[in-house]
């Protein structure tokens, strides 16, 4: 290996270098970032002013920031002048409380061609961080494929030509830890951002963040999946991006008070300890342990959404995953410190088709959205072709999500015979075909066939399938499973009006991070009126972008709760654990927050985003639309199977009998079509927006983002909608 | 294997045992630096009047440890590598008997590593290295 690495090492040539001062992070910032412009191989820092971290706090609010400033309406994803910017955040890199390595990543995205943001875990962003910068600005296009090395210690970057190396991450992250770390142990201080070769031919290229596996020898990769940012990435010609960090500890952020990190920290690490085997088992089976909760309760996306459950999911339930595949007994942190530990594998798994055939490799997953997606959303209910098609989903740098959803829309078609085997080019996407799932992904990687259609996500599917093979417009508009162009994530939302609008009504594409309300209103009931539903999707949206402002995870939020939660105030917001992010906050940066500071932060980040949507062309209530298929049954079949449900529902909301299921089909939908419209007007009000979602001029004067170019935007709209104020004329 | 073994009956909860420790190891006084605490026996019973808290080197507090800091030794004795510790505490957390210990001006946690400086120090017997 060590003279493969010299081979491959002595191919580089370095393009430019920059050396740096050494500055000490001061309670969770180092005020500074970084700017790369492949274009010129230029790089320069730039300072973090007080104002900028008072309004966007971090993470996400940066990233989106310094977006804004990059791009103008016109700038399309593969423009130079697109970025894509990597933040971490101020509470990011603490050991001490569990979730706190996330980094937050923007760009322009080819699905959307709107900011998107994504979160992943992994090593890099408290290493960017221990390193000097807050953020990480990629811009321009390198002429070749390029490889990005920052040395956190010596305080030095590097631009090089990296013409040997591979690009699928699993190979190349294991090639560029071996060549960066002095020995094995110093693996550990090394962590790369890679994509693969099907992010270069697909809008559904994703990044993967890597750590060093200790206990498994191997490197691990978690991934910021949504919209296509691994596309950017390798269309910049960036193949990886090294961040080497030595003497990692807990104290590095410099916080104002360390005491109530600690005592945070260790509350959630006993609670963890105590209760998660009693509640979620995320240690042995992370986010997958939903798979069969989802199908008992009808949520599981099982054939493009048509239905909700399945008898086949057993085959693929939780059980199954721990007992025959994901390794137990294992610390699975992405960042240290993490007690709940859910980011889990599966090793030695061999491979049966594609490049890697044959070989043994670890799986970093299955998530459940990979199960979900890959899985029951496809017909595929087989835990071995969920795996492979995970594994190389990673490896190639494509987006699961995404990646099932679309499969799930072209399998639907192909078996509706919308599409046949001569527009696959002899591909057989029947139901549950896991064989022609990988090959989608295979052809994806070698830049050919019927992948590289799929590939361009459904919104160009749906294009292509209409304007190309004749397909029906208004059919596909209800079945493709999109909206803003971003492929919906795998939960089932047709029966809970308010996770049709926690989908609907998201910033960046149909995409559960922002409200996952599903429970909440389907299980527990918890939202019986428009108003509370609109207080849901005001609170909630806003609570969750914290997470991404600050470089924190949200799953030790509530997928742990306290054994008391349930007689807390309002168990769904998990007092307990608020109380601990609280105290976690101040403690690194001194200042004490209440829960109304949390909101307001989001809320400054999350209507400058809206604004910014706006700006490229997007952001009005008619693109907050849903497909059909979100709100309810498009099919006959559909219908059926929930026919007691749904006749119920006729005769008590809309108050008659019906004869015929088309007829009922109709009245049902034009019921739903309505009720969501209402939904939209609640959420609208309680967001401060105008019926047409704009953002109102006081509520920018409220946030303090009242920026001259921030209310040039709205103004038109305002103006249009007669809600611009007299007062500012 | 090498541990501290502790005769609760015998404990008078005259502290030298924490002295030793955190001036063994962190050159104070202070018995918030100690990886043996006394605490009073509020069950009373059997025991006797004071609870010795340390650790019995079971070695649980490892598995979740992912810098793998804590290692055991050819005498079966767990220790802690500062060299590899982040701080992250989640070894506290494991600990159900609450074994493992932290101070806020410390980087990273302690624990016993069955010195016996202690055992030497106690004037009554309660304590005794076991090998």
């Amino acid at each position: 290996m060590k003279s493969e690495i010299h081979l491959l090492a002595g191919q580089h040539q370095q393009l430019t270098e920059y050396k740096y001062k050494p500055k000490a992070i001061y309670r969770g910032y180092n005020n500074r970032s970084l700017h790369i412009d492949l274009s010129s191989m230029t790089i320069k820092e730039k300072q973090i002013s007080r104002e900028i971290k008072e309004k966007f706090t971090g993470g996400r609010g940066f990233g989106l920031y310094y977006l804004w400033q990059a791009v103008t309406p016109q700038t399309h994803w593969d423009d130079p002048e697109n970025e894509i910017v990597i933040a971490h955040g101020p509470i990011s890199g603490i050991t001490q409380y569990p979730g706190a390595g996330k980094s937050l990543v923007c760009s322009i995205s080819p699905l959307t061609h709107l900011p998107i943001d994504s979160n992943v875990g992994g090593h890099f962003g408290p290493f960017l961080k221990f390193s000097g910068f807050d953020a990480l600005e990629l811009q321009g296009k390198a002429g070749n494929d390029v490889i990005i090395f920052i040395d956190g210690n010596e305080h030095l970057i590097r631009i090089m030509t990296a013409p040997r190396e591979a690009i699928d991450s699993h190979i190349l992250v294991e090639q560029l830890s071996e060549m960066y770390a002095i020995d094995k142990d110093d693996k550990s201080n090394i962590a790369i951002v890679s994509s693969g070769t099907a992010a270069a031919n697909s809008n559904i290229g994703m990044l993967n963040f890597s750590f060093w596996d200790k206990r498994r020898g191997c490197v691990r990769l978690k991934q910021a999946g949504r919209g296509g940012i691994g596309r950017v990435f390798r269309d910049k010609h960036i193949k990886a991006i090294i961040c080497c960090f030595r003497g990692v500890n807990g104290d590095l952020n410099n916080p104002a008070d360390k005491r109530l990190i600690n005592a945070a920290g260790l509350r959630l690490h006993k609670e963890v300890a105590n209760c998660d085997h009693l509640q979620n088992n995320m240690r042995k089976i992370g986010t997958a342990n939903i798979i069969e909760v989802m199908d008992q309760y009808d949520l599981l996306p099982c054939y493009n959404y048509q239905y909700g459950s399945d008898p086949k999911t057993q085959k693929i339930s939780s059980k199954v995953f721990i007992e025959k595949y994901v390794t137990q007994g294992v610390p699975d942190g992405c960042w240290y410190g993490c007690s709940l530990s859910c980011s889990k594998a599966v090793d030695n798994f061999l491979l049966r088709t594609g490049p890697y055939s044959g070989q043994r490799v670890c799986v970093d997953g299955p998530e459940y959205e990979n199960a979900a997606g890959l899985g029951a959303n496809t017909g595929t209910f087989d835990p071995d072709w969920i795996l492979e098609a995970n594994f190389y989903c990673d490896t190639y740098g494509l987006d699961t999500i995404s990646m099932g959803t679309m499969t799930a829309f072209a399998m639907e078609c192909f078996n509706r015979g919308i599409i046949t085997l001569k527009h696959t080019g002899g591909l057989d996407l029947t139901w549950g075909n896991g064989e022609s799932l990988c090959e989608l992904m295979h052809q994806m990687s070698r830049g050919e066939g019927f992948g590289m259609i799929v590939g361009r996500g459904i919104r160009e599917m749906k294009r292509i399938f209409v304007e190309e093979y004749g397909a029906d417009k208004a059919f596909l508009e209800d079945i493709g499973m999109e909206q803003k162009g971003l492929e919906y994530s795998e939960y089932l939302m047709k029966e809970s009006l308010a996770q049709q609008g926690g989908y609907a009504l998201c910033n960046k594409g149909p995409q559960h991070d922002e409200a996952w309300l599903i429970f909440m209103d389907i299980v527990n009931n918890q939202m019986p009126t428009f108003e509370d539903k609109a207080e849901a999707l005001y609170y909630f949206p806003l609570f969750r972008t914290w997470f991404g402002l600050l470089g924190m995870c949200k799953l030790p939020w509530n997928d742990i709760t306290p054994a008391d939660n349930k007689y807390s105030d309002d168990p769904s917001k998990v007092p307990g654990h608020i109380r601990n992010y609280r105290q976690v906050f101040e403690g690194v940066t001194g200042k004490p927050i209440d829960d109304d500071d949390i909101l307001k932060m989001s809320d400054r980040v999350y209507t400058f985003q809206r604004v910014f949507i706006l700006r490229m062309g997007s952001g009005q209530r008619c693109h907050d639309k849903p497909p059909y298929r979100s709100l309810g049954p498009v099919t006959k079949e559909e219908y059926l199977s929930r026919q007691p449900r749904y006749d119920k529902q006729l005769k008590e909301k809309v108050g008659f009998d019906i004869n015929g299921i088309e007829e009922r089909i109709a009245a049902l939908r034009h019921w739903r079509e309505q009720q969501f419209e209402k939904l939209v007007d609640a959420v609208y009000k309680r967001r401060g927006w105008t019926p047409n979602g704009i953002p109102k001029l006081q509520k920018l004067e409220e946030l303090g983002i009242d920026f001259p170019e921030v209310v040039s935007v709205v103004k038109p709209y305002l103006q249009a909608e007669g809600f611009w104020p007299d007062y500012a004329e | 294997m090498r541990k501290l073994l502790v005769d609760y009956s015998l404990c008078n909860g005259c502290g030298r045992c924490e002295i030793v420790c955190s001036k063994a190891f962190y050159k104070e006084e202070n018995m918030k630096k100690s990886a043996i605490r006394i605490f009073s026996n509020s069950y009373g019973g059997y025991h006797g009047q004071y609870r010795l808290a340390v650790c019995d080197q079971c070695g649980v507090c490892a598995r979740m440890c992912t810098p793998m800091a804590l290692n055991v030794d050819a005498h079966g004795v767990w220790k802690i590598d500062k060299s590899k510790c982040v701080g992250c505490l989640i070894c506290i957390g494991e600990c159900e008997r609450g074994f493992i210990y932290y101070h806020d001006d410390l980087p990273t946690p302690f624990k016993c590593i069955a010195c016996g400086l202690c055992a030497r120090a106690c004037p009554t017997g309660a304590l005794r290295l076991s090998e």
